[in-house]
C-alpha cells in the first residue's frame, strides 16, 4: 500500500494534523523531562548514607536553668551527660547510643576548614559531627582503615572557641579528597583557627553530611567525626534500637530521658514545635520531602499530560472517520478489505506521530537547557527522549486502533448514503 | 440572542457528550493542575507584609574580605555583633534592629505542664512599631529598656494562652530559663510567611516566634543564637569572646521612608566600613549591600526551585489541554458546517455565527472551571500530606482563588477556542448547501 493517498489525504486536512502532531510534540519534550525529573530525584533519594539505618532513632533535648559559661554549670552538663548515656545504654530495648548535635540527613550541619599547615587557606571543608567510642557501633558505620576511637580520647566541647581534636575519624570521600593516593590514615590536617594538628586515626567508608541541599557539589560526603562530647544545654542523643524495638524505643527513650530530669525539654511536635523523637526513617522523609513531592507531582501531570493526549487523539481520529465515512463506504464497495481501511488510518496516525515525535525530540532537549539554565537541573539523557517517543508513537496508535476498527466496521453501502 | 445561543450551546454540548466531556476533562485537568501548583507557589513566594515591603531594607557588611566573599563578590548576608551594635549606635535610619533567633526554656507554674522551647527572637524596640506588629495586649518595650538591658518580654498570644490562660498578662512574669521577665505586651497572631526578619540565619518557613527579648538583656543572659553561626576565624573560648569575634550570626533591618533616605544611609553604611577600614579593624574597600525586602527575598530564593519547576510543568500541561481544546473545538464545530451554512444563507451574519460559537466555547469552559475547581480542591488537599507542615498551612483554596481557577478555565477555552471560531465564521455557505 503506497504512503502517497494518505499524504495527499492529509494535506486537506491541515489543521487537524498540525495540532495533534503538535500536541504529540509538546507532550513528548514534557513527559520525557518529566520522567528524567523523577529519575534523579529517585537517583538523590536512593542514595544511601553509610549509615545502618533501620534501628536508629533521634532524640532532641534541652536543659535549662544551667550556665554552661562557668566551671561548675559545666561540670554539672558533663555529669548529666553521662548520667543520660548510661541510662540509655541499659534501657532493654537499647544497644547503643551517643550525643551529638547532628546526624546524616538531620540538617544543622556544622562545617570546619581544612588546611594541611596552620596557616594560609583552607583548601577542604568538612562537615563534622561529635562522636564518642560508641558512635560507630550505634550508626554501624563500616570502619575500612585504622581504629576506633578510645575512651580516653574523647575531650568536652562547650561549643565556643577553636576545635583541635587530636585524633579524628573521616569519611573515605574526604580522606581521598585529602590524599589523593590513598594513604591518609596516620596523616594530619589543621582544622578552622586550629594551632595543633589532628591526626586521622580511622576511615570510615561512607558517611553524608547533615545538609541535604548540597547535591550538586561533592561535599556532600566529606564527613569528619570529631571525638568530643558536646557539652551544651541543648543537645542530640542517638539510639541504636534492637531489632523490632524501633517504636517502643521511641516511647522508653524519652521516659528514661524525663526519669533523669524532669525539667527538660523534649519538643512533642505540638502547637507547631519540631518534633523531638524521629526515628531514622522520618529524618530521611523530612530531608528529601521536597524531592519526593517533585517527583510525585511530575508522575501526576505525566500521567494526566498522556490520558489528555490519547484521548485528544482518539476524539480527532473518530471526527476523521466520521467525516470520511462515504470515502471508505465507496473504498470498501471497489474492493479495499477492513483490514485495508484499519491500516490505512494506522499508517495516517503513524505519520503524524513521527512528525511530532521529531519536533517533539527537539522541544525536549530545548525545555531541557531551559531548565539546566533556571534551576540548575542535569542535562537530559537521550534514553528518557527514546523512552518518551516509544511511549508517544504507542500511545497515539493505540488512540487511533478504536476509531479504525469502527471505520473497518463501515458497510461498502455507505458509500450509496448521502452524507 | 445570547440567551438563545447559551441554550443552543447546552443544547449542543448534550448533542455531543463524549466530545464535551473529553474538553471538559482536558480544561480541568489543565487548569486543576496549573492551580494546585500555583496555589503553593503563591504560598511561598507572598510579599508578607505588603504595605512597606519596599521601605523595609537589608544591609550587610562585608566583615570578611575578599577571600571569604560568596561568588568571589558577595558579602555575608549576617553581621557580627561588633558592627550591628555600632550601627544600632549610629542610629542613622528612622527605626532600625539588630536580631537574632533565640530559643529558651519557659517553665510553667503548673507543674503539670512540662517545660517547652519557645521559638523567640532578641530585638531592639523599634522592632515592633518598624512591623506594625499588632498587639492584643500592653505594647512593645522602650528605647531605655533596650539601653537599661530590662528584662522584659512580649510574647504572643498562643504563649499567654498556655502560661496565663489567655488572661492579660501585662505587667506579671514569666520565667525564661533561669530568669524572670516581665510581661510588656501580648501579640496578637502574628506570622509573616516567608519569615522575613531573620532570613540572614534562619530557615524561610520555621515555627512561629513565640516571645521577645531585648537584644541587650538577651546577650546579658548569654542566650546564644539557636540557628547560623559562621566564622572564618574561630574565637577564644567564652561567650564575650564570641561576641568581640568576627563571626557572623546577627540579622540587621532598616525602615527607610524615601529614596533620598535610602542613599543617605548607603553612604553612612560606605562611611562606616571606611571607617573600620582606617582603624585597621577591615583590610579592604568598602563592600556593602543594602536591599530592599523583595530583593533580599530574591536572594534568599525563598521559593524552593523545586515548587518553580512543578509550577512551569504544569502550565506546560495547560498548555496541550488547550492545544487539544482546540482540536477538539474545530472538530465539533465543523462537524456542524452544514449547520453553519444554512444560518449565514437565512441571513446570519459571521458576527452572529461567532457569537454563537464564541458562547458555547465559553460554556464548555465554564464546565471544565467547575471540573477543574473541585480537582484543584483535591489536588491541595493531597498536596498538605506531601508539603511540609509550614508550608501546607499556607496553602488553601480562597475566594480569589475560586475565581482565578474558573477565570483562567474560560479564558483558556476560549483563546483554544479562537481559531475554530474563526474557522466556523469563514465556512462558505454555497458550498455546504451544494453538498447537501
Amino acid at each position: 500500500m503506497s504512503i502517497h493517498p494518505i499524504l495527499s489525504a492529509l494535506r486537506r486536512h491541515k489543521t487537524g494534523t498540525t495540532l495533534i502532531a503538535l500536541q504529540i510534540a509538546l507532550t513528548l519534550a514534557i513527559v520525557c523531562n518529566a520522567l528524567f525529573i523523577i529519575r534523579t530525584q529517585f537517583e538523590q533519594m536512593g542514595r544511601p548514607t553509610g549509615l545502618d539505618e533501620h534501628h536508629l532513632l533521634m532524640v532532641a533535648t534541652t536543659q535549662s536553668g544551667i550556665n554552661s559559661s562557668t566551671d561548675a554549670g559545666k561540670a554539672t552538663l558533663d555529669a548529666s551527660i553521662k548520667a543520660d548515656l548510661t541510662a540509655l545504654r541499659q534501657l532493654p530495648d537499647v544497644v547503643d547510643a551517643y550525643e551529638t548535635h547532628s546526624l546524616p540527613l538531620s540538617g544543622s550541619p556544622w562545617g570546619l576548614g581544612i588546611r594541611m599547615v596552620p596557616s594560609g587557606s583552607y583548601g577542604s571543608h568538612t562537615t563534622y559531627f561529635h562522636a564518642d567510642e560508641h558512635t560507630l557501633t550505634t550508626l554501624g558505620l563500616r570502619l575500612v582503615a585504622g581504629r576506633n576511637f578510645r575512651s580516653d580520647e574523647i575531650g568536652e566541647d562547650d561549643n565556643f572557641g577553636v576545635l583541635q581534636p587530636a585524633v579524628i575519624i573521616v569519611s573515605m570521600h574526604l580522606a581521598d579528597n585529602l590524599f589523593p593516593h590513598g594513604d591518609a590514615l596516620g596523616k594530619q590536617i589543621y582544622f578552622t583557627s586550629a594551632t595543633k594538628p589532628s591526626t586521622i586515626v580511622g576511615i570510615v567508608e561512607r558517611m553524608q553530611t547533615s545538609s541535604v541541599r548540597s547535591s550538586t557539589d561533592n561535599r556532600t560526603w566529606d564527613s569528619t567525626l570529631v571525638p568530643m562530647r558536646l557539652v551544651t544545654p541543648s543537645r542530640y542523643y542517638v539510639v541504636r534500637t534492637k531489632p523490632g524495638r524501633l517504636a517502643a524505643a521511641m516511647q522508653s527513650v524519652p521516659a528514661a530521658l524525663y526519669a533523669q530530669d524532669p525539667q527538660r525539654v523534649i519538643p512533642d511536635g505540638s502547637e507547631g514545635d519540631e518534633v523531638g523523637v524521629r526515628s531514622f526513617a522520618q529524618i530521611r522523609a523530612e530531608a528529601y520531602q521536597g524531592d519526593r513531592t517533585l517527583a510525585i507531582l511530575m508522575g501526576v501531570i505525566s500521567s494526566i499530560l498522556l490520558a489528555v493526549t490519547g484521548c485528544g487523539i482518539a476524539g480527532l481520529s473518530s471526527f476523521w472517520v466520521g467525516q470520511r465515512r462515504r470515502q471508505i463506504g465507496v473504498r470498501r464497495a471497489l474492493g479495499a478489505t477492513r483490514r485495508d481501511i484499519i491500516r490505512y488510518f494506522l499508517v495516517e496516525n503513524a505519520l503524524i506521530s513521527a512528525t511530532g515525535v521529531i519536533v517533539g525530540v527537539l522541544l525536549a532537549f530545548g525545555f531541557s537547557g531551559w531548565l539546566m539554565g533556571q534551576f540548575e537541573l542535569a542535562r537530559l539523557s537521550p534514553v528518557y527522549v527514546l523512552i518518551g517517543a516509544v511511549t508517544l508513537v504507542l500511545l497515539s496508535q493505540g488512540a487511533a486502533l478504536a476509531p479504525a476498527l469502527r471505520a473497518a466496521r463501515i458497510a461498502p453501502v455507505e458509500a450509496m448514503r448521502s452524507s | 440572542m445570547l440567551k438563545y445561543y447559551l441554550q443552543l450551546g447546552l443544547r449542543r454540548l448534550r448533542r455531543n457528550p463524549v466530545l464535551t466531556a473529553l474538553m471538559v476533562m482536558a480544561i480541568g485537568f489543565g487548569v486543576a493542575s496549573s492551580m494546585t501548583t500555583y496555589t503553593v507557589l503563591r504560598a511561598m513566594s507572598g510579599d508578607p507584609i505588603p504595605w512597606k515591603s519596599d521601605k523595609l531594607f537589608f544591609p550587610q557588611i562585608d566583615a570578611w574580605g575578599p577571600d571569604s566573599r560568596r561568588n568571589g563578590t558577595e558579602p555575608r548576608a549576617a553581621m557580627t555583633y561588633v558592627d550591628a551594635v555600632s550601627m544600632m549606635r549610629d542610629h542613622r535610619a528612622h527605626l532600625q534592629t539588630a536580631l537574632y533567633p533565640i530559643a529558651p526554656t519557659v517553665h510553667s507554674d503548673d507543674a503539670t505542664q512540662k517545660s517547652r522551647t519557645a521559638p523567640g527572637q532578641a530585638v531592639y524596640s523599634e522592632f515592633f512599631p518598624m512591623l506594625d506588629v499588632p498587639f492584643l495586649y500592653g505594647g512593645g518595650w522602650t528605647a531605655a529598656d533596650d539601653e537599661q538591658h530590662a528584662k522584659v518580654a512580649v510574647i504572643t498570644k498562643s504563649l499567654n494562652q498556655r502560661l496565663f490562660k489567655g488572661e492579660n498578662s501585662v505587667g506579671r512574669s514569666i520565667q525564661l530559663d533561669s530568669h524572670s521577665y516581665r510581661v510588656s505586651g501580648v501579640l496578637d497572631d502574628w506570622h509573616p510567611q516567608p519569615k522575613f526578619y531573620d532570613l540572614a540565619t534562619t530557615d524561610a518557613f520555621g515555627p512561629a516566634d513565640q516571645v521577645f527579648l531585648p537584644f541587650t538583656t538577651a546577650t546579658d543572659a548569654q542566650l546564644a543564637t539557636k540557628s547560623g553561626f559562621m566564622c572564618v576565624q574561630l574565637p577564644d573560648p567564652g561567650y564575650a569572646a564570641m561576641l568581640s569575634s568576627s563571626c557572623v550570626w546577627i540579622g540587621y533591618m532598616v525602615e527607610l521612608g524615601s529614596p533620598s533616605e535610602v542613599s543617605a544611609y548607603r553612604a553612612y553604611l560606605d562611611g562606616y566600613a571606611h571607617d573600620q577600614q582606617a582603624s585597621g579593624r577591615f583590610g579592604w574597600a568598602p563592600n556593602n549591600r543594602l536591599s530592599d525586602l523583595p530583593a533580599w527575598l530574591d536572594f534568599w530564593q525563598v521559593v524552593p526551585s523545586q515548587t518553580k519547576i512543578s509550577f512551569v510543568v504544569a502550565l506546560c500541561l495547560l498548555l496541550v489541554c488547550m492545544v487539544n481544546t482546540v482540536g477538539l473545538l474545530l472538530a465539533k464545530f465543523l462537524r456542524r458546517s452544514g449547520e453553519i451554512g444554512v444560518r449565514r444563507a437565512l441571513g446570519a451574519s459571521r458576527l452572529a455565527i461567532a457569537a454563537q460559537f464564541g458562547v458555547e466555547a465559553g460554556t464548555i469552559g465554564a464546565a471544565g472551571g467547575l471540573f477543574g475547581l473541585m480537582l484543584t480542591w483535591a489536588g491541595i488537599q493531597a498536596m498538605h500530606g506531601l508539603l511540609p507542615r509550614q508550608i501546607a498551612a499556607l496553602a488553601h483554596i480562597d475566594p480569589l482563588l475560586l475565581w482565578q481557577t474558573l477565570l483562567l478555565a474560560v479564558v483558556a477555552t476560549v483563546l483554544a477556542g479562537l481559531y475554530p471560531i474563526w474557522r466556523a465564521m469563514y465556512v462558505r455557505p454555497s458550498l455546504q448547501l451544494k453538498e447537501d
